[in-house]
């Protein structure tokens, strides 16, 4: 792995993966590294964001990520506060930004969002000060999944160019597909993406990748297989007729994964839907990294709080 | 651009410290050696490579980047960050005679985050400071209890420590 020539990202916020540049997704993969030691610790704590303030504001639900987050906050010393959309005046009728700009008015040095709407925290980022963390917003971005799962295929197969990934599942309301797209085709994979054609975005293709309705075609030979939850929240048509029916042309099974590299990964950002899109004995079989994607969220959520806490080299430079 | 210690002064100083830890602490016993990053790791190795020479004990070694506990991160109101390296201590510290180890001891500042670091490892019995070359100025109370050189500096000269690992070459230099 060579290091990063740079020591900054360029920019105060991370909203999404389509504006880093691969420099800048070299540069947090490797200071990950470097953080994921800590949480082997007896003292799993650094003093390294001592007084600095961030608000968790969750306006969806979410384990994994808001957990991890705050875990990697409070490893790096920082004061972390939790807003629980159902508590707080939203209910009352108060819009984003004036929540935003309130909580700023109380000076937190960063913000991490997670809202239904694509392209929330790109409003954040126009009206606040603090740096905004994109923790997911509608299907648009979730740049820190698609970080760790790069971390993850990283640790284990030692780069990242030239390997055959091979997306499955409800590609039309994922934004961890998208964030995933952009990453991995910057870092020089051949992706491959697959669901029913209903759940295909048009022009999927324009983002370098390439489009399947055939589950074995995109899984023959690949080294990653991402699974992606099929997500009934978010369907408001008919897509495909059944669950089960899923599941039996496109749910990845033992037999389906006979077709991919001996030494396979699969991935999972969750939560999963055992019996959809993927089988049991394939979530918890040994081709398995899922819990290694969540082990790993904590140390990438600290490199990327790590290194926004500094501010941009551009900021710097003015 | 003199050349302080040429690399065969430097192995010199090495193999004499090692023998002065031996000493002092009446063998290798319970010992451990922790470098800072990057050169401290360096010298740390040679060191166990010697110790091992002179009593045919492996002296536990690791590497400690001390980056996260900078007392000068933040301090700016912005400004890149320092690049945060991998820490390896694969070794319990508690109830061990720990050598912190680094190349060159001027501010003291490292060595006060190097502390704080080995402390949040667990209890050692006791940590003991090993460095190639104190150039003096410093602005905390803290004191080697090994020493390659003293050199007294003007804060406006720099010292340049090379060793073959990562400069291709052993050799202090005074700019």
């Amino acid at each position: 792995m060579t290091p990063a020539a740079i020591t900054a990202l360029r920019h105060k916020d991370l909203l999404g993966i389509a504006d880093l540049a691969a420099d800048e997704i070299s540069l947090v993969l490797d200071t990950a590294e470097a953080m994921k030691e800590i949480g082997s610790r007896p003292i799993k704590k650094v003093p390294a964001l001592r007084g600095k303030t961030i608000v968790n504001l969750f306006f969806e639900p979410s384990t994994r990520t808001r957990t991890s987050f705050e875990i990697a906050e409070k490893r790096l010393s920082a004061d972390t506060l939790n807003i629980a959309i159902s508590s707080s005046s939203v209910v009352k009728g108060e819009t984003l930004a004036d929540t935003a700009l309130n909580l700023e008015a109380m000076n937190p040095d960063m913000i991490v969002l997670r809202h239904s709407s694509s392209g929330a925290c790109h409003l954040l980022a126009r009206i606040c000060r603090s740096a905004i963390i994109n923790a997911g917003d509608g299907m648009h971005e979730h740049p820190t999944q698609a970080l760790l799962d790069a971390f993850t295929i990283r640790e284990r197969k030692k780069r990242l160019a030239g390997l055959k990934v091979a997306i499955v599942g409800d590609l039309l309301h994922s934004r961890v597909l998208r964030s995933n797209i952009h990453l991995l085709t910057k870092m020089g994979a051949e992706v491959w993406v697959c669901g029913p054609p209903t759940l295909i975005p048009t022009e999927i293709r324009r983002f370098g990748v390439r489009a399947t309705s055939v589950v074995e075609e995109a899984v023959r030979d690949a080294d990653v297989i991402m699974l992606l939850r099929i997500q009934l929240e978010r369907m408001e048509g008919a897509f495909f007729p059944s669950l089960r029916e899923y599941f039996n042309v496109f749910g990845m099974t033992e037999k389906r994964l006979e077709l991919a590299s001996p030494d396979v990964m699969i991935m999972h950002p969750g939560p999963m839907n055992r019996g959809v899109e993927i089988a049991s004995e394939v979530a918890d079989g040994p081709y398995s990294v899922i819990l290694d994607q969540v082990h790993n969220g904590v140390a990438v959520r600290m490199a990327v709080l790590y290194l926004l806490a500094g501010g941009s080299e551009h900021e710097a430079a003015a | 651009m003199p050349v302080v210690m040429d690399a065969d002064r430097i192995g010199r100083t090495l193999t004499r410290i090692a023998h002065e830890i031996v000493e002092r602490n009446k063998g290798v016993e319970d010992l451990a050696l922790v470098g800072i990053r990057t050169r401290g790791v360096h010298i740390a190795r040679r060191l166990a490579r010697s110790l091992k020479e002179i009593t045919g004990d492996e002296v536990p070694t690791g590497a400690l980047d001390i980056t996260l506990y900078r007392d000068d991160l933040m301090r700016h109101a912005v400004g890149p960050q320092p690049l945060v390296r991998r820490t390896e201590i694969l070794f319990s510290i508690d109830d061990r005679k720990v050598l912190l180890v680094d190349d060159v001891l001027y501010t003291g500042r490292t060595t006060r985050a190097a502390l704080d670091a080995l402390i949040d490892f667990g209890r050692p019995r006791s940590i003991q400071l090993v460095v190639l070359v104190d150039r003096g100025h410093r602005e905390l109370p803290i004191k080697a209890d090994y020493v390659g050189k003293n050199l007294p500096t003007s804060p406006e000269e720099s010292i340049q420590v090379r060793l073959m690992e990562s400069d291709g070459q052993d050799e202090v230099v005074l700019q």
